[in-house]
């Protein structure tokens, strides 16, 4: 499902003493079956836009277009649940919205309360845990008797167990410790991919962003300034710069190796693996060479 | 004779004490903690790192086992004694502010405590200067950076003049601009005045830098040693859930893909170093 953002501006609290404008002119293409990262500085704006992408907020500047939807500054938007149920969203630290009695049970109240029936919500509810690496018998313990970990994981199934078809993530990782983030974060591609899902990954790792992202847009005070691919979004460490940002770690030690060793490397390496290649396959050459 | 700031002595600790199936958060924890030390704490989500927490700071006590701070044994009584004499910091910088401007939030515990006012003032401007926020003394804390609202919390935290700091995931939810000016100022206020400070954290780059590292797995202590100790100890880790420092990993993945390393490296510069040899020499 193709999202549009339009000329999009927004002010919370408009036409108040406290208006404050956090959105202006912002245009971003999210092409359907894509993986979107939004990087960008704290306060750049990440989170309003994240927001538009449901209409939880609507514009007001502008049009947000979602799929055959169009959502416009100015005229009132109806019905806007099916929208609800097609971008599903998880938000940071998505465990602080649990509430039921237990996880089976909160897993399949998203889509129960959109009239999935229940033997179907609860295939879902069991087939997602188990997906999402929770134990058989934590589906009948209460939610707030996991870890933090198990929580976030539980929370995360309750948006999977909508079936969205798009998937928007804000933050989806900070506090896990770093297996649980690699998983998490594997899962979502794998998912990505096997259902041809739309995935919007709101992020400040720069890391996860060039890993798994094919198009990134740069929020800066309010602005979507740049947008493109990883590899020259990365490459272009000025510019990066300028909007209060760091290549990934990968691109940063490559440039150090650069330097010292006056070379240069084959493109720019997004991943660690691609740079431990890059580094063998340069050393070989400089090998060959003498 | 070294103070200890913080001693565990066989400490266990379970949430549902009726419940023998269920494993204890924390079971037969020792260890010590010596004045002016870094530690950090880390281990995966559930290993018992916040539980320790509590303890450390009488939130929960003990099913069994001894908890000593400042040289006082941890009890009803000693808790606020030893409570005014620790700062803690939490991991989200939005939910530690109560005042409207900065200086206001920093004061706030030191009027609590009944601080004279010419002192409060003095104080309030010290330890903003100590964290580097001083010129923000009059802004809105909502206002500040994730960074800068963790380095006001900590001066909330220094300006009752603590003889231990307590980080728990201080820098997990900010950018990596604001992870750098935290451990920065960590690092700092350590020179400058050699504070006892633990951090209870996942990133290991941030582990790397302590004296000395805890690595707690399933309630127990699983390692205890400096970084090169624990980090040299390598596979271990990973399958404790945690991960090496990024140097070391692609240490690890140059030496598969052949390149013959000197050793694995646990900072960026040594590995490059290292690198810059082996190409030199050829």
């Amino acid at each position: 499902m193709d999202i549009l953002l339009q000329e999009v501006g927004y002010s919370y609290a408009e036409n108040t003493p406290f208006e404050k404008r956090a959105l202006h002119h912002v245009n971003i293409h999210i092409p359907s079956g894509s993986y979107t990262a939004i990087i960008g500085h704290t306060g750049s704006g990440k989170s309003t836009v994240l927001q538009h992408l449901n209409a939880l907020l609507k514009p007001t500047e502008g049009s947000v277009v979602i799929g055959d939807r169009k959502v416009e500054a100015g005229v009132k938007a109806k019905n806007l649940r099916d929208i609800r149920r097609q971008v599903g969203i998880v938000f940071q630290f998505p465990e602080q919205q649990l509430f039921e009695e237990t996880v089976l049970k909160d897993i399949m109240f998203g889509p129960m309360n959109y009239g999935v029936p229940e033997e179907e919500a609860k295939r879902r509810a069991v087939e997602l845990a188990a997906q999402l690496g929770l134990p058989p018998e934590a589906l009948e313990k209460s939610p707030f008797d996991l870890s933090g970990g198990q929580m976030r994981r539980v929370a995360i199934a309750g948006v999977l167990a909508m079936e969205p078809e798009v998937l928007v993530l804000d933050e989806p990782t900070a506090g896990l410790d770093p297996k649980g983030r690699r998983e998490i974060m594997d899962l979502f591609h794998q998912l990505h991919v096997q259902k041809g899902l739309t995935t919007v990954l709101v992020t400040h790792s720069m890391e996860d962003a060039a890993r798994f992202a094919d198009q990134i847009a740069i929020m800066h005070n309010g602005k979507c300034v740049v947008s493109g691919e990883p590899r020259d979004i990365f490459a272009n460490e000025e510019q990066l710069m300028d909007y209060r940002l760091e290549p990934p770690r990968t691109v940063k030690l490559q440039r150090m190796l650069e330097a010292k060793l006056g070379i240069e490397l084959d493109g720019i390496s997004l991943t660690e693996e691609a740079l431990a290649k890059n580094i063998a396959l340069a050393l070989a050459k400089g090998r060959e060479t003498e | 004779m070294d103070l200890n700031i913080m001693s565990f002595e066989n400490v266990t600790f379970t949430y549902m004490p009726e419940d023998e199936t269920v494993r204890p958060a924390v079971e037969g924890l020792s260890f010590s903690i010596k004045q002016g030390e870094w530690i950090a704490l880390v281990g995966h989500n559930g290993s018992g790192k916040s539980t320790i927490a509590k303890l450390m700071n009488g939130l929960l006590f003990p099913q069994s086992g001894t908890v000593t701070a400042m040289d006082q044994k941890m009890s009803e009584e000693s808790l606020w004694k030893i409570r005014s004499q620790m700062g803690m910091v939490f991991q989200n910088p939005d939910n530690q502010f109560v005042g409207a401007t900065v200086q206001d939030d920093v004061a706030f515990a030191l009027e609590n405590n009944g601080v004279p006012h010419a002192e409060m003032v003095q104080r309030v401007h010290e330890s903003l200067r100590q964290v580097k926020m001083e010129e923000y003394l009059n802004h809105e804390p909502h206002h500040l950076s994730g960074g800068q609202k963790q380095r006001v919390a900590i001066a909330g935290a220094l300006a009752l003049r603590p003889r231990l700091l307590i980080l728990d995931e201080a820098t997990s939810m900010l950018d990596p601009q604001g992870r750098m000016e935290v451990i920065e100022t960590i690092r700092e206020l350590r020179e400058a005045t050699g504070l006892t400070v633990i951090s209870i954290t996942h990133d290991l780059e941030e582990a790397a830098l302590a004296d000395r590292i805890l690595v707690m797995n399933a309630g127990h202590k699983q390692v205890e040693g400096t970084p090169e100790d624990v980090f040299f100890a390598g596979n271990k880790l990973t399958e404790l859930g945690l991960d090496l420092p990024f140097a070391m990993r692609i240490s690890k993945l140059l030496t598969e893909a052949g390149v013959q390393l000197s050793g694995e490296h646990m900072s960026e510069d040594r590995l490059v170093e290292d690198l810059w040899t082996f190409y030199s020499k050829k």
